[in-house]
């Protein structure tokens, strides 16, 4: 029932060891309330980059197997928390539903999706997954399970949306659904040559598209510095696959064929190779192509398509860096994508977006505004880089996100999220002996 | 906690007042400012350090330390643990003496043993305990060549190194699982106040060069180290010298 394990992030650095149990939902209670000095995390499928679900000498709840009731006609559907997003796919598409908000991977839980208030290609749209979420059930320091939504002690619910597991154990949820009636996606992608091409083009129209997202290469310096793939879709309708049979309708998500050895040279990553890479899938990309018919994995998820592909970062691990800066802080951006480029780390495609407006979780990431994610493998000198970063990313009103952190510094986490005592008010009244505790929350003295 | 970049928010010296200590302090002052504990006994020396320390603008305290008294070490690094997690332990302290003297003054030769190897266990043991309940944490522990074979120029303290060596390698896999890391560093001949006065040996470098080997043995999670790198190649050459040979070798 309870095995001492050690834990990572997706990232693969900083391994601690916690007691991790896999227990029925209604054992769950005594776990929490027993838990010792170093208190207890819930954890999902471990897609956050840092150290948000490990726990060090304490314990860490594993998800269960998951179940879920759909209510077709209210569009809505109830499901455990330990779920994927994965496995929720799977069942909702042929029943012509999709979720409101997936990240770019479907091997998330429900809990922790909520737990980081995800956000999606659609979130100049829909805004955040706790914008879609009707009620959750909250597991709590007392061992009591309470029903919290936005009608029902909202501090809580906000608090816990985003709160990265440390107001409670989300037992189950019920989130708004989108009807959709296939699973495949129309697409259009277009390359822009330079920050001010897809900067400009994503203000002008992705409000007409549901999705949109940039893959930016970060090494181009000069005039292509910010040159990007744009690709922005919508689900596609059965009659937009009407002329071409081999797009199945009811195609859903499967999991990957292939899995990256565990066995790789070292340094793979390097800034040789992902030059290479970048300049090959920057020409490959078509300057312009309307209406390219892509299933839901190919569009949301490409790289779920390869297991464990975080191996290829090696035994040092990696990490990644989000930030979001406000709207109108353009010039932050280009400062900030110039101080990457100069840097000249190896970093693969990153990824712009254009938020639309935050929600009230004190502790949820997204603000209207430009958010890019790049990932680095770890080396000393990332520290003061990375610090710099943090500096103009505060001093723009921006921030970086706590589901990708695994090295920012304390003091700063109160700038970034203005709203941190209302978040540490909650907590103090929810869980005053510190039941709830992370990694993360040590690190960062959340 | 100890970052995904391998940089400490506290750091436990045991042997506070030690010069590669110091520098190693220097060395994260530089980028992650851990809160800093200074084991060591009182006196001039330790409060010399406090300030240096706090003059690097790091937070800093001071316990009393004294390796020889096994049974307070117990209460004393729990204490410690209790207030705040110990990322990194640095057992620093130790002792040279005159080698001469070392193996015919049996005080002298009981001193060193009790400091250099039954001191370093008895923090070692306490130290895993510690960090196996934090489920986290660094050990690194300061061996030396003289212990990977150990000569006639100065075989007791060479011992005593030996000794504490093999005991923080097998430490390291005991613990490996529990999160636990152990570094050993095997420096050569360091200039710093131990070896004050003595002609420095081939290869010799200073506690700023032991300090950046450890800072990256923790970022890196290493289990053995040797300063400078290319002892290790000199050392296991040296290992495989028959005994005949190596009793004529100038060491
Ligand atoms: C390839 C990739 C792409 C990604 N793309 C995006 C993206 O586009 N947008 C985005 O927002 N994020 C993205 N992420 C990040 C990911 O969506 C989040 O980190 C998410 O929280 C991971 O979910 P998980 O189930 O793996 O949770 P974990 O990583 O295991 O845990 C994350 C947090 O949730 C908490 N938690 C988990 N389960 C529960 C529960 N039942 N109750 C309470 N708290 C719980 C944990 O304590 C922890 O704080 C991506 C990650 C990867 C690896
Ligand atoms: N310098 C080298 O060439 C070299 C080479 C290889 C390994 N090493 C090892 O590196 C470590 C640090 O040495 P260093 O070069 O930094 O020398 P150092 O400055 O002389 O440090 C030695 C430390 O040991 C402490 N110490 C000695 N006896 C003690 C006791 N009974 N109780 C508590 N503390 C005691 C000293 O404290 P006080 O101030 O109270 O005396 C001092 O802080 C030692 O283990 C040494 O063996 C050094």
């Amino acid at each position: 029932m309870s095995e001492r394990r050690l834990l990572t992030g997706w990232g693969g650095t900083a391994p601690t060891a916690a007691s991790t149990v896999s227990v029925a939902a209604a054992d769950l209670p005594r776990v929490v309330t027993g838990s010792g000095g170093r208190g207890v995390i819930a954890r999902g499928l471990g897609r956050s980059y840092g150290d948000a679900a490990q726990n060090a000498g304490g314990t860490v709840v594993l998800p269960l197997p998951g179940w879920y009731e759909l209510d077709a006609g209210r569009g809505t559907v109830r499901v455990s928390a330990g779920t994927s997003f994965h496995d929720l796919m799977r069942e909702l598409i042929p029943r012509g539903f999709f979720v409101p908000v997936t990240p770019g991977t479907r091997y998330v839980t429900v809990g922790g999706a909520i737990a980081a208030d995800v956000h999606g290609k659609n979130h100049h749209r829909v805004g955040a997954l706790g914008g879609q979420v009707v009620e959750l059930e909250l597991l709590g320091a007392d061992g009591t399970v309470r029903t919290v939504g936005p009608g029902r002690d909202l501090d809580l619910f906000w608090a816990t949306v985003g709160g990265m597991g440390l107001t409670g154990v989300i037992t189950s949820a019920v989130l708004r659904l989108l009807p959709v009636e296939t699973g495949q996606m129309v697409v259009d992608t277009e390359r822009l040559d330079d920050l001010d091409a897809v900067l400009t083009r994503m203000a002008e129209s992705d409000d007409a598209f549901t999705y949109s997202v940039a893959w930016i290469d970060t090494l181009a310096r000069g005039r292509s510095m910010g040159r990007s793939v744009l690709t922005r879709g919508e689900h596609a309708r059965r009659e937009d696959l009407a002329g071409s049979p081999r797009h199945r309708a009811d195609v859903v998500p499967h999991d990957a064929r292939v899995a990256m050895p565990s066995l790789l040279p070292p340094h793979l990553i390097s800034r040789p190779t992902t030059l290479a890479f970048n300049e090959m899938w920057f020409r490959k990309a078509p300057r312009r192509r309307e209406g390219q018919v892509q299933t839901v994995a190919a569009f949301f998820h490409p790289l779920d398509g390869v297991r464990h592909w975080n191996r290829v970062y090696g035994r040092g691990g990696f990490l990644q860096y989000q930030f979001v800066v406000p709207e109108n802080e353009d010039e932050a951006l280009r400062r900030i994508l110039g101080r990457i480029s100069r840097a000249g780390y190896p970093s693969f495609l990153a990824v712009l977006k254009r938020f639309g407006p935050g929600d009230p979780g004190p502790l949820s990431f997204p603000m209207a505004g430009w958010t890019l994610a790049i990932d680095l493998p770890t080396s000393p000198t990332l520290r003061g880089f990375l610090a710099d970063l943090d500096g103009l990313v505060v001093a723009s009103g921006g921030r970086v996100y706590l589901a990708k952190d695994s090295r920012m510094e304390p003091g700063l986490l109160a700038e970034m999220y203005p709203r941190l005592d209302e978040f540490r008010a909650v907590r103090a009244r929810v869980d005053p002996g510190g039941v709830f505790q992370s990694d993360l929350s040590r690190r960062l003295h959340l | 906690m100890i970052n995904s970049l391998g940089q400490p928010q506290s750091v436990l010296v045991l042997g506070g007042t030690s010069d590669i200590g110091m520098a190693t302090l220097r060395a994260w002052s530089r980028t992650c400012r851990p809160y800093v504990v200074l084991a060591a006994r009182p006196g001039p020396r330790r409060d010399h350090a406090l300030a240096e320390v706090r003059g690097l603008g790091l937070e800093v305290e001071a316990v009393d330390f004294d390796a020889e008294d096994t049974d307070a070490h117990p209460d004393l690094i729990r204490s410690v643990a209790g207030q705040r997690d110990i990322d990194v332990a640095l057992v620093a302290f130790g002792l040279l003496g005159d080698e001469e003297r070392a193996w015919q003054d049996h005080a002298a030769a009981v001193e060193l043993a009790r400091v250099n190897y039954v001191g370093a266990v008895s923090v070692g043991v306490v130290l895993a305990e510690v960090m196996q309940q934090q489920g986290h944490g660094s050990i690194v522990v300061l061996s030396s060549v003289a212990g990977e074979r150990v000569r006639r120029s100065n075989f007791v303290y060479g011992s005593t190194k030996a000794g504490m060596d093999g005991f923080y390698l097998g430490l390291g896999e005991a613990v490996r699982d529990a999160g636990v890391h152990v570094a050993v560093v095997r420096p050569g001949f360091v200039r710093t106040r131990m070896t004050e006065g003595r002609e420095a040996a081939p290869l010799a470098v200073d506690a700023d060069d032991v300090a950046a080997a450890i800072v990256r043995a923790v970022a890196e999670r290493r289990e053995l180290v040797w300063v400078p790198g290319p002892l290790r190649a000199v050392m296991s050459g040296l290992r495989h010298v028959p005994r005949p040979l190596f009793r004529r070798l100038p060491l």
